[in-house]
């Protein structure tokens, strides 16, 4: 057990180390940094005197660890667009895209569940095959296009609800939309376009599960013990089909962050991952590689807990010992 | 090494290249199991057909096109914001503003026909498309032909890079890739080159699908006789892999290369959309969606609701093909 967590936080460290590295690189060999702090006209001499200040006079690897000793600190330089340090750009940012996030996993649990409860109970229903074509045709509809819709129909043609940023919000802390109407009403179109493809997902999901655990003896058992189909359907059925559902919508939540790139974009919502696009156009690069190591630390925590949740719960992967977490 | 050249002949001839036999299946594709499913499920056949259409209006856009985008002396400022031909708007200066059938899905605001501007854009996804799955193919195929055939560390530290990446969702690798490649060129070539950029970082984003698959299959081909013959007679391993075991492995590449198609269909739009794609001067039906976006509240709904239906319907016709072909080319399912 103790062996097993310890390789797996192993794996997650080699894999951050990875990234620092390549963030690094990109901080690096990009440009030249000194180019990119002073200006044309500053003399030799000042070059020299800021290549010292920087320790770029000093050996690669010493460069390195004192990237990662920043890093761990929070330091993770100026914003060449901005001109500030990063970690105040990221600072309001941050709790935009995770409400987002937020709001979407739990939209995407909350319908794509009993959807594809639903869907996998009544087979041959019409409204379950409605469903899934619905969903199959959601699912080749690129996410932008979803927003550019959703747009188009409720703040053009209706008026209904705000086509941008994030209206107001409440400070709780952070600035948060989840607190009143009028921050709902913006978040309400972001949050449903962002969550659609996950939503599928979990739909088809639950419901091949579903049609998995209603073959087993032990649901066949349960009927024949006369139970009604409602502790069967939810107390046997459903139960085992919860697993991998937590699991997948776990990893998917690192596919959450990724996509809200695409739905800040479309909604001009003042998250991080709009920050990034623009770092990007403007060749940013210390704001790049924040996100990126950001980005690399959520995925390998997600994967970690997805790890440990699977040890706890599957009996199986105890007793292989040392099989791994797959 | 004259002695294997001789020996190899008729294993080669009967083995046959890759082209013959992609043509001799063909053939017997159109008399097969295949091709009867094919016929018989009309989405598949309704999706063929338009994405034969989207094809050959891509490939022969300059002729097929009712006007050329691209020549800005053909564009009249008295053409511009015209709605589709079926419908009419009043403008801001009062006047009512009916569509013509010169411009069947209207014009944008430099006068520019919608229609043109999607067959043109489409030419440019098609490409990126294209390009980007041959690439990953590529690197796909002979990675995998390695890591199955080789095994051992060569064939854990691949697929290590592989599991690795595939944690990361292919849009966000794209989009870093393409930041990355970017931001080492030199800033006065990063427009010429953008296509090209495009093309690497969404070619290599999804080369892992490939390399998986191909793996998988390799080590089942590897242990079969007529591998270990070909090994026996002495062939070089390359030779062995391009020429025995690449060939009967081709068939599920085919189907992820189609699916993998509208995906770097999607993925290309998507990074034109976030505006980091191809430039401006050459639009995809990404940047003609981005730009329209902007017109959204002026009312000109068709400057992006049209290439957005574009997309979706070229992006969902592969999507069914692949589909089919998949089910299709399963024998448990038949």
């Amino acid at each position: 057990m103790i062996a097993f967590i310890i390789r797996r936080l192993l794996q997650s460290l080699l894999v951050m180390g990875t990234v620092a590295f390549i963030a690094f690189s990109l901080f690096n060999f990009v440009g030249d940094p000194v180019n990119n702090m002073v200006g044309q006209e500053a003399t030799e001499a000042e070059r020299e005197y800021i290549r010292q200040l920087l320790g770029l006079d000093q050996p690669f690897y010493i460069q390195f660890m004192r990237f990662v000793g920043n890093v761990l600190q929070g330091d993770f330089g100026q914003s060449y667009r901005l001109g500030q340090p990063v970690l105040n750009v990221l600072g309001d940012r941050v709790p935009a895209t995770l409400e987002l996030v937020f709001v979407a996993a739990v939209m995407a649990l909350v319908i794509g569940v009993p959807m594809g409860v639903y869907t996998g109970l009544k087979r041959y229903a019409i409204s379950s095959k409605l469903m899934l074509t619905i969903s199959l045709i959601g699912v080749s509809l690129p996410t932008f296009v979803i927003g550019i819709m959703l747009i188009l129909v409720f703040s053009v043609w209706l008026n209904w609800l705000p086509s941008f940023g994030r209206g107001q919000t409440v400070n709780v802390g952070w600035d948060s939309n989840l607190f009143s109407l009028e921050g709902w009403k913006s978040m309400i179109m972001p949050a449903i376009t962002l969550c659609l493809f996950q939503l599928t997902l979990v739909m088809r999901l639950v419901r091949a599960e579903m049609l998995e655990v209603l073959r087993t003896d032990y649901v066949k058992f349960a009927r024949a013990r006369g139970l009604s189909n409602r502790a069967v359907h939810f107390g046997h059925a459903l139960k085992n089909t919860l697993m991998p559902v937590i699991t997948i919508t776990g990893l998917q939540v690192g596919g959450l962050i990724a996509f809200a790139i695409i739905t800040e974009t479309v909604f001009q919502w003042p998250g991080m991952g709009l920050l990034f696009l623009q770092a990007i156009q403007f060749v940013d690069i210390p704001v790049m590689a924040t996100y990126l190591l950001l980005v690399a630390l959520v995925f390998v925590i997600i994967n970690l807990i997805v790890d440990m949740t699977y040890y706890f719960v599957d009996p199986r992967l105890r007793t292989e010992g040392k099989g791994g977490g797959h | 090494m004259a002695d294997s050249k001789t020996i190899e002949k008729p294993i080669v001839e009967e083995h046959m290249g890759l082209f013959a036999r992609i043509g001799d299946s063909f053939r017997r594709f159109l008399d097969g199991d295949i091709f009867y499913s094919f016929i018989h499920s009309p989405i598949t056949v309704i999706a063929f057909v338009v994405t034969v259409i989207c094809f050959v209006l891509a490939a022969f856009a300059p002729w097929l096109a009712p006007h050329n985008t691209n020549d800005i002396a053909t564009l009249l400022l008295d053409n511009a914001e015209l709605p589709p031909f079926w419908s009419s708007y009043t403008a801001s200066w009062g006047e009512e503003l009916h569509g013509r059938t010169e411009f069947l899905l209207g014009t944008d605001p430099d006068g520019r026909d919608v229609l043109s501007g999607i067959i043109f854009g489409m030419q440019v996804s098609l490409i990126v498309g294209f390009g980007s799955v041959i690439l990953a193919m590529a690197i796909g195929i002979t990675l995998g032909l390695i890591s199955g055939y080789i095994g051992g560390k060569t064939d854990s530290v691949i697929m290590r890079i592989a599991d690795i990446q595939l944690s990361f969702p292919a849009i966000l690798v794209a989009l870093l890739l393409f930041g990355g490649i970017k931001s080492v060129l030199p800033p006065a070539e990063r427009q010429d080159l953008a296509i090209w950029v495009l093309i690497l970082a969404i070619g290599v984003s999804n080369w892992v699908q490939f390399a998986r698959t191909v793996r998988g299959s390799t080590m089942v081909e590897k242990s079969k006789e007529y591998v270990q013959a070909a090994r026996v007679i002495g062939l070089h391993p390359i030779l062995i892999m391009i020429r025995h075991v690449l060939p009967n492995v081709m068939g599920p590449v085919l189907v992820i290369a189609t699916i993998n198609l509208a995906l770097a269909i999607i993925t290309e739009a998507t990074l034109s959309f976030l505006g980091v794609g191809v430039p401006p001067t050459e639009p995809s039906l990404g940047t003609l969606i981005r730009v329209g976006q902007q017109y959204l509240f002026s009312g000109f709904w068709w400057m992006t609701i049209f290439p957005a239906l574009a997309l979706v319907v070229l992006a969902l016709s592969v999507n069914l093909l692949g589909d089919w072909l998949r089910d299709a080319l399963n024998p448990k399912l038949r």
